[in-house]
Formats: C-alpha cells, sequence, structure tokens
C-alpha cells in the first residue's frame, strides 16, 4: 500500500485527504475529506493530475517597446510535464504584432497542447 | 486654464475602472472620460499572466491579460475615451458641484478637466518593508511580490536566483512558482499568522507542487548584505506574533520576496475629503456605492481589497451604473434619503456598503464584508428591524476570503418604515 497525502483546493477549508493506493495503482480508501467534491478532487489528483502552465517569453518589433508576451497552454497538461513544457519554451522569441489566441508552439513537449498568447502586443 | 468637461470622469482604468465606464455607458451615460496612468489599459491585470480568472463573470478560466482585454473591448466597442500616460494629481470639489480634476502627462503636460460625477478606481499598492521594521541595511534584492512579478512577466527579467518569501498573499504564492518556472530556488516562504491568506489552490499549486515549504508562524527577522541581500534569518512567532529566541534559521539568498497585504491607493479620496473607514482603508459608502462627498463614487480595490477581480467587475459596474443615474437626475439625488447603518457584530470587521437607504436599493444590494479570523458551522444572518430576513449557512469563513450576502428590493419592500439592519455571525447548530 502507498499512502499520498493531499490538500484539497475545493473549498477554503483545505482538508488534508490521505489516499491508501495498491502498489497497482488502484485506490483502496480516501479519507479526510468531508464532502463528495473532496474525493472527486482526490482522485484525479492521485491517477492523473494536470494543471494550465502559463509563462511568458521574449517578443521583438514591438511598436511600443514592449518586451514579452505572455502565454499558457491551450488546455491542461500532465502536471509532470510542466518543466518539460517550460524548457521547450526556453529562448523562444516572437515577432510582433501578437493577438491573444495566435498558436506560439504547436503540440508542446509532446503534449498534443498548443501554446497560445494571451496578450495583445503591437 | 480652460477646463474641459465631461459629465463622468473614472480614475483609473484598470478591471474596476474599465467596468464602470462601460456599465455607465449602458446605463445611458455618453460623456465618459477614463483616465489612466500607466501605458495600457489593464491595471495590475496585465502582470498577473497566470490563469483562474473570470470564472464568476464569463464562465471560463482566463488569464489576468486576456480577462482585462474582455473589458478593454467593450470600452472600445462603445467609443468611451481614455486617455493613458495621464496621472491625476488632484480632485476637488468645484463650484456648482462639479469636481475639479488636474491631471499631468507626458504628451499633454498639465490638464485641467471638471466633471459632474467621478468614481475612483484607483486600486491598491503592497504593503512595503518599510512599513514591516525588519532590521539590516538596505540591500538590493528586496522586492515586493508584485514588482518582482512586474519585473518577470512584463520586463522580461528574472530578478533573483535563490529566493525567501515572506507573506503568504495570493500574490507571493503565484511569484513563488513563477520563480520556479524562470529557473530560481524558492527555498521557503514564511508566513506571520498561523494560517495562510492564500488560497487554498495557490498553496497546493504554487507551493506543494514544487515542494516549496511553507512556514506558518514564521516571519525574517534579519536581512543580511549590505549592497545585495546575501542571506536573510528566520524565526518562529509565538502567540504575541512576537520572535522565539532560539528558533533562527538561516537561509543564503540572493533575493527576498515581500506578500505582506495591499493598501488602497486613497491618496486623492483624503484630499476631497471623504469619509474614510479605518478598518478597509478605503473610504466609506452607502448603497450606490457613493462616498461620503456626493456625486465621488468608489469600486474595487480602492475601496477595500477584494479576492477575485469577478468581484471587482460586477463592484464597479454597480458604481458605473449609480454614477450614470447621479449625473441624469442628480437634484433628486441630492435630496439624499436618510440612510440606516449596517451594524455588525460575530467577527464581521466590516460591511461594504457601511450604509443603506432602501428606496435607493434597485433589484438587489450585495452587502460585502470580512471576518477577522477563521471560522467553522456559522451562519451568516440579516436582520431587518429584528426580524430575520436573510440567512445562509458557512461551513467555514476565512479572513482570505471575502463574503457576500443579497438583499433584494424585495425582501427590504417586506420591511417598511426600516430602522435598523443588523449582520451577524452565528453558530450554526
Amino acid at each position: 500500500m502507498i499512502t499520498k497525502n493531499l490538500t484539497c483546493i475545493g473549498c477554503p477549508l483545505g482538508c488534508q485527504i490521505e489516499v491508501l493506493m495498491q502498489e497497482n495503482g488502484e485506490i483502496a480508501l480516501i479519507t479526510g475529506n468531508t464532502c463528495q467534491r473532496g474525493e472527486k478532487y482526490a482522485r484525479k489528483e492521485v491517477t492523473a493530475p494536470t494543471r494550465i502552465v502559463t509563462s511568458s517569453v521574449h517578443v521583438y518589433g514591438s511598436r511600443k517597446g514592449e518586451r514579452t508576451v505572455p502565454l499558457k497552454t491551450a488546455s491542461d497538461i500532465p502536471k509532470e510535464k510542466i518543466m518539460d513544457v517550460i524548457r521547450d519554451l526556453r529562448g523562444v522569441s516572437v515577432p510582433c504584432p501578437v493577438h491573444i489566441g495566435d498558436v506560439i508552439m504547436r503540440d508542446i513537449a509532446g503534449t498534443g497542447v498548443d501554446v497560445v498568447a494571451t496578450k495583445e502586443v503591437e | 486654464m480652460d477646463r474641459t468637461a465631461y459629465n463622468l470622469i473614472i480614475i483609473g482604468g484598470g478591471p474596476a475602472g474599465l467596468a464602470a465606464a462601460v456599465s455607465a455607458y449602458d446605463a445611458g451615460e455618453r460623456s465618459i472620460l477614463i483616465l489612466e496612468r500607466d501605458t495600457r489599459l489593464g491595471g495590475i491585470l496585465n502582470q498577473c499572466i497566470h490563469n483562474g480568472f473570470g470564472l464568476h463573470t464569463f464562465q471560463e478560466e482566463l488569464t489576468g491579460p486576456e480577462y482585462a482585454q474582455r473589458y478593454i473591448d467593450k470600452v472600445v466597442e462603445r467609443g468611451i475615451e481614455y486617455r493613458l500616460d495621464t496621472m491625476v494629481m488632484s480632485l476637488e470639489m468645484g463650484e456648482n458641484k462639479l469636481k475639479e480634476i488636474m491631471a499631468v502627462s507626458e504628451q499633454e503636460g498639465l490638464r485641467l478637466y471638471s466633471a459632474k460625477a467621478v468614481v475612483l478606481a484607483m486600486g491598491c499598492r503592497e504593503r512595503s518593508r518599510g512599513a514591516l521594521n525588519i532590521p539590516g541595511f538596505r540591500p538590493a534584492g528586496v522586492f515586493s511580490a508584485g514588482t518582482a512579478q512586474r519585473l518577470v512577466n512584463i520586463e522580461g527579467y528574472l530578478p533573483g536566483r535563490r529566493v525567501v518569501i515572506l507573506g503568504s498573499g495570493d500574490i507571493g504564492l503565484i511569484m513563488a512558482r513563477r520563480m520556479t518556472l524562470e529557473g530560481a530556488k524558492v527555498l521557503v516562504c514564511a508566513e506571520l499568522m498561523p494560517y495562510s491568506g492564500g488560497l487554498k489552490r495557490n498553496i497546493v499549486q504554487c507551493l506543494d507542487d514544487y515542494h516549496i515549504p511553507l512556514k506558518l508562524s514564521h516571519t525574517v527577522v534579519r536581512i543580511e548584505g549590505k549592497e545585495r541581500v546575501e542571506g536573510v534569518v528566520i524565526a518562529e512567532v509565538g502567540p504575541d506574533r512576537k520572535p522565539i529566541p532560539g528558533t533562527e534559521e538561516h537561509y543564503d539568498c540572493d533575493t527576498l520576496l515581500l506578500s505582506v497585504g495591499l493598501l488602497p491607493e486613497n491618496e486623492l479620496t483624503i484630499t476631497l475629503g471623504a469619509e474614510m473607514s479605518r478598518v478597509t482603508n478605503g473610504p466609506v459608502v452607502n448603497e450606490s456605492l457613493e462616498t461620503s462627498v456626493p456625486g465621488v463614487f468608489a469600486a474595487g480595490n480602492v475601496l477595500h481589497v477584494h479576492d477575485l477581480v469577478d468581484y471587482v467587475s460586477e463592484e464597479a459596474g454597480k458604481a458605473g451604473e449609480s454614477a450614470a443615474l447621479y449625473i441624469a437626475d442628480s437634484a433628486e439625488l441630492e435630496e439624499g434619503a436618510p440612510r440606516i447603518p449596517i451594524e455588525f457584530e460575530g467577527g464581521v470587521r466590516y460591511t461594504v456598503p457601511s450604509a443603506v437607504a432602501p428606496d435607493r436599493v434597485k433589484k438587489w444590494l450585495k452587502i460585502r464584508f470580512r471576518v477577522g479570523d477563521v471560522m467553522q458551522n456559522r451562519k451568516v444572518a440579516l436582520y431587518l428591524n429584528g426580524e430575520l430576513a436573510v440567512a445562509k449557512k458557512r461551513r467555514v469563513m476565512a479572513p482570505g476570503e471575502m463574503e457576500e450576502l443579497v438583499l433584494t428590493e424585495k425582501i427590504l419592500d417586506a420591511h417598511p418604515d426600516l430602522k435598523r439592519i443588523e449582520l451577524k455571525v452565528e453558530e450554526d447548530a
């Protein structure tokens, strides 16, 4: 049995949830949550945790002298891929103008997810 | 010098100012000007590149700049005028109830404006090192979390490589993750209080995800280094929030980020002479979000510090609507209906608004408040003339999470001759 400890993010209560897992990854027992949402969160978090990653890269040719454009993964990616996404963005520089939703990089870090701009930069 | 006249001038082009402008326009007002001191609209959202904004307003998770752009588009579509790079220097009452504004910009120099109504939407700023009394020299490398956020996200610089964060407010937590992703090592986040003021989600996704320890009931007692930060010393604090001798721990670092609270930016409001709240550091307002100076309204973080931009937009929408109404019918509003103060007890620190004229409430009124401590299993109850009118259960309440209670026009109508409004947080059996 493996024990995983989590803090629930469903509400300010922040229940400390303990998940008991069998060697094959099957969930044996979830304790510490005080509502259904907590159980659902714990299941997802121990089996397939995902995150939206946000960061920024440099731009060039900005009419207004802007230096960076912020971006995000267009949908959530597996949590363990966060650092791979960041590594792939290192050294990237994009020409202006950039518009919200412009694809900065396709299929980043083999996640199948695009990275898109989140700001208008002239 | 001639004064350029508008019906409504909005000071600040962040989320509050933009929402106020849009709703004033939609309420029929066409003579509107937004004055913004930065070089673009959107305010602090421009540097908040993380996601999680707009769940309430747009039912989707946007980043800060995306959320801002939604409102900027609304302002542009409506042809609402705005001036950038323009700093308001003073706001005073002139003749005929006109508000006089002096603003300065690089392009136009000094310029005078007058307005029938004003919406204050200047936002807030961060509490700085000076307010904390941390001993030591004044080396480079001590930043407010928001300054670091601007440096990383807008200017494209990494302000340090080994980082200690003091305070677990949301901006500090967000920057713990941001600095980590950009290649810095965040050693620890120390929080003076026995609980974090930040959202649980940020503790998990910004600290836990990156194995950054959060030390509750800890504070920085010394900053080392003369030219540049070379280390900080953190100590545990007792229930009196004073450091406990012998608990000091040294951290080698080149950067200290401070996330130790936000202060509404009210210099203009104070010189105008509006009545201020000592709890929120914002002006005292009535149900129309109008300050004690008739025709001057306030919304967003200048009024009280919010956790969610969605609430800022909604509040500012009300302020813009009230301002349009005031301009359209200022004579009627001038008379001033008698206002009933909202009394509160049970750990409530303040309410916004602080007083209500029942006949001025259109459809609904949101009473927003904060509690002073973490509480569990409570009931929030509103009594009108001593009679329970609205109640809702709260499993948990915390100082870091703004609370609200909706009072509808219908409930108010059912209580004619209203004399007393009481908000109570009670034990829920």
